[in-house]
């Protein structure tokens, strides 16, 4: 194996652990422009990842189970939306508590519907996500250097990975040239501006929160319908909390989310290839230090080494008028 | 020109326990300036908010060109052509101009096609008021004056035609509040009715057409400014006769307690804002400091009370130097007689979700007499904070009530009360009646001449001229960092005014 091919597996797969990511820290954006913290993605993912599996498990249709993926994390999203927008509640207690409840139901509806330790049945091809291969992938696979680029990097991913991708820019667009954008960011930072200017507070936050639904709904249709072939318990295995450390990361703005989604996915599959194989020089790295490491750049850049990461200023604060 | 243009009838709004506005009836006259003042926490911003639909009235009409409107939201306000700008400004500060002008009046779902029509739209209102500013600054990073010309702007861009000011001289010096004022003229003889709220008579006087005044959430009267006078006023707004300029004696000079020496600031930013200043306070004296607001006075003050590292220079306080350029513990100084009544009370001065009584010992908490061992006195706490209140006329006199819900006044009485009551050496005072009424003001000029007659050394900084003369017994003027002169509190306001605005101190110096 040439160094050369160990690069472009090793990109191939970052891309792979990445879209999750770039979808949950997408919708963490969402929320988190318009003021409201948002902890609760892992546990969107979650609900998400399992009703896809279930729904495509008994359906045979994974576009039935990506619908299903969508609602269920959207009704999540509504039940913080209501805790923190309405009843003006905490958003942390709020999203630790989506956390917990969907964590502990997926393996009891899991275990109780399909009894299989908590896992949904494995689903056959029709019922998952296949693969993309472009025109002529084969043919030029063989052409140095671009073959192997345009074969294995582009060609050949879910059609939710192009998704992901695709949302960087739109998102980007969204925010910063639509009415709506510009509303959101403004309902983040001063709530106040937006009420007075006619618009309204809340249901500006609840259609920031329907986004975050959205695009949690996209990740855990990821993770059980293209990435494995079902659910299982606990597969988001923290990637809610690896999301949001990429949205701090790269400061809440959608094409550094991609950068840093890129750089821990990567950190990821690294991490994987490494097992069991030392590192010259350095010798064995122990995986946890791997897999702390986004957190621990997090840190770092929060203790302001990286630049200066600064939340939107209404984060937070629910928007209360009258004392 | 005699329709009305607003009118209110019987508007009734209660904040849980606090009555803000009781019964209001208001007639407000087409083509007019009308002035509404009374006391901190009279109701004038509340009423206000009710009419431009942010507070709902739990009952009451309102009236706008003599037809009953609905006014459920900011929205319904807008349609009716009321423009308002707030106390404490709606904007967004990481936005450019631009997009907070724009905000809530974008014309369509895509930005791109509002954009060229609001720069040109800029420009117009621009043109006509004279109302210059850059549609791609950022808020944050414009003076207040500027952004309060956003705000401005912003309810020009949505036609008002009545326009709501809450306040908008206290932020800006006298040369932008004049402008703002030529501003108002002109948008009345084109027949927009305004409507504005000041804590200063001087300019009820020189711009209104009438008046109203409120005292605790009710509307006593209204009167024709031509017909009525500054004493009138406040005292219509106090509800007793009120001193506006406060007696006091000679002073009586004797050591020297506070001694600055070449003392240069710098700002986060590294730019030089307090340059080389030097000056003896003494005890018995007041030492007023005059200056347009951002020319180092605040700096000034932080670098004296420890709270901001200076680059260079030397103070003593008592004889004994403080270590300006290294470390200081603010603590430290209180201990050696220094107290310190910030500029921004709101985030210096005090916790504001804290009880009265726990801001009332914030700094001093280690007191020997509010503690138990490592536990704090409770009891001791509030009986102490309770004789304040009642010394100082803080109201309402509840020390157990969260300082949030104290007026601006009452929160900075509560400061004062807690840094003159430890009987400090020196007493450095910034800004203390930003924002305060006549009645307050009134009692807080009383206590500070009364700690100089004490024989305590004063420096008060203030951009209110006319609190620096009737307080100092000299005056030294700060510009662009420097102090450019020292006058007697006789010298004439236009004589400070050029120095203010570095005009003589510039032939001062160069002499
Ligand atoms: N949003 C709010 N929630 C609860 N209480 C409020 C609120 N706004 C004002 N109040 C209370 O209502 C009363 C009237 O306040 P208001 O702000 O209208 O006074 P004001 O006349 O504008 O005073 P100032 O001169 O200090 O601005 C005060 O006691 C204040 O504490
Ligand atoms: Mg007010």
């Amino acid at each position: 194996m040439d160094f050369f091919h160990v690069i472009v597996v090793l990109l191939e797969s970052t891309i792979r652990v990445s879209v999750p990511l770039i979808f949950a820290a997408l919708a963490g954006l969402f929320t988190e422009r318009a003021g409201i913290f948002d902890i609760g993605l892992e546990g969107k993912m979650l609900g998400a990842a399992f009703a896809a599996g279930a729904v495509a498990a008994i359906t045979q249709s994974v576009w039935l189970g990506l619908l299903a993926a969508i609602l269920i994390s959207v009704a999540l999203s509504l039940v913080h939306g209501y805790a923190s927008i309405t009843q003006r509640g905490n958003q942390i207690v709020s999203g630790v508590a989506i956390n917990f409840i969907v964590a502990g139901s997926t393996v009891i509806l899991g275990e109780a519907w399909f009894r299989q330790g908590g896992r949904t049945p494995a689903l056959a091809e029709g019922a998952r996500f296949q693969t993309i291969n472009f025109p002529f992938a084969d043919t030029i696979r063989e052409v140095p250097f671009i073959g192997p680029i345009y074969a294995d990097l582009l060609s050949g991913h879910f059609i939710l990975t192009y998704l992901a991708f695709a949302m960087v820019p739109l998102s980007w667009w969204i925010l910063y040239r639509t009415r709506f954008g510009l509303r959101l960011r403004a309902v983040g930072e001063n709530p106040g501006a937006v009420d007075t200017a006619g618009i309204s507070v809340i249901w500006m936050r609840y259609r920031a929160v329907i986004c975050c639904g959205i695009l949690c709904g996209f990740a855990g249709a990821y993770l059980s319908l293209a990435m494995t072939a079902g659910f299982v318990k606990g597969m988001t295995a923290g990637k809610g909390y690896i999301a949001l450390a990429a949205l701090i990361f790269a400061k809440w703005r959608p094409f550094n989310i991609m950068l840093a989604c890129l750089l821990f996915g990567f950190l990821d599959a690294f991490a994987i290839r490494l097992q069991g194989n030392p590192l010259p020089l350095i010798g064995q790295v122990p995986v946890q230090l791997m897999q702390a490491l986004p957190y621990i750049l997090t840190v770092i850049l929060l203790a302001g080494f990286i630049g200066k990461a600064i939340p939107p200023k209404a984060g937070g604060v629910p928007y209360v008028k009258e004392r | 020109m005699d329709s009305i243009a607003i009118e209110l009838r019987g508007i009734d709004k209660s904040f849980g326990p606090v009555h803000a506005n009781k019964n209001i009836n208001l007639k407000v006259r087409k083509g007019t300036i009308h002035g509404v003042i009374g006391e901190n926490g009279a109701g004038k911003s509340t009423l206000m908010s009710i009419l431009y639909g942010f507070y709902q009235a739990d009952s009451g009409e309102i009236h706008v060109d003599g037809r009953q409107v609905t006014i459920r939201d900011p929205n319904a306000a807008i349609a009716a052509g009321i423009g308002m700008v707030h106390q404490h400004f709606m904007l967004v500060e990481n936005f450019t101009v631009l997009e907070n002008i724009m905000l809530g009046a974008e014309e369509s779902q895509i930005l791109n096609k509002g954009i060229a029509k609001a720069r040109d739209e800029l420009k117009r209102l621009e043109r006509e008021y004279a109302l210059e500013v850059n549609p791609d600054a950022v808020i944050e990073e414009l003076p207040v004056g500027l952004q309060q010309r956003v705000e401005i702007l912003k309810a020009l861009y949505r036609r008002a035609d009545i326009l709501i000011l809450d306040e908008p001289t206290g932020v800006l010096t006298p040369a932008e509040a004049d402008h703002l004022f030529r501003v108002l003229e002109q948008l009345k003889s084109q027949g927009k009715t305004i409507i504005l709220i000041t804590h200063k008579l001087r300019e009820i006087m020189a711009i209104t057409d009438e008046v109203s005044v409120m005292r605790r959430g009710e509307m006593v009267a209204t009167r024709t400014t031509a017909e009525t006078s500054v004493e009138e006023l406040a005292e219509l707004m106090v509800g007793r006769r009120v001193l506006l300029r406060v007696e006091k004696g000679e002073a009586k000079p004797a050591d020297v307690k506070l001694s600055v020496n070449g003392l240069t600031v710098k700002d986060s930013r590294g730019v030089t804002m307090v340059d080389n200043v030097s000056f003896n306070l003494r005890a018995g004296e007041i030492v007023g400091i005059a200056g347009v607001a951002g020319n180092g006075q605040s700096e000034l003050l932080e670098a004296i009370s420890g709270i901001r590292r200076a680059v260079s220079g030397e103070v003593h306080l008592n004889g004994k130097a403080i270590d300006v350029t290294g470390h200081v513990d603010p603590r430290e100084l209180r201990d050696r007689g220094l107290a310190h009544v910030p500029e921004d009370r709101h985030h210096v001065g005090l916790v504001l979700k804290f009880e009265e009584c726990e801001n009332a010992i914030l700094g001093y908490h280690h007191d020997k007499r509010y503690l138990n061992g490592v536990f704090l006195n409770v009891d001791a706490i509030r009986k102490d904070a309770e004789q304040r209140i009642a010394e100082y006329d803080i109201r309402p006199p509840n020390a157990r009530l969260k300082t949030a819900n104290f007026s601006g006044g009452n929160q900075q009485k509560i400061v004062l009360a807690r840094e003159m009551e430890r009987g400090p050496d020196v007493l450095i005072i910034g800004q203390p009646t930003r924002g305060v009424d006549v009645g307050a003001i009134e009692f807080i000029h009383k206590r500070i001449i009364e700690m100089r007659d004490q024989g305590k050394a004063v420096l008060l900084v203030s951009v209110e001229l006319d609190e620096i003369r009737a307080l100092s017994d000299r005056i030294l003027v700060m510009f662009a960092g420097r102090v450019v002169g020292e006058r007697d509190p006789d010298a004439t306001e236009g004589e400070l005014g050029l120095l203010m605005a570095g005009v003589e101190g510039r032939k001062e110096a160069a002499e």
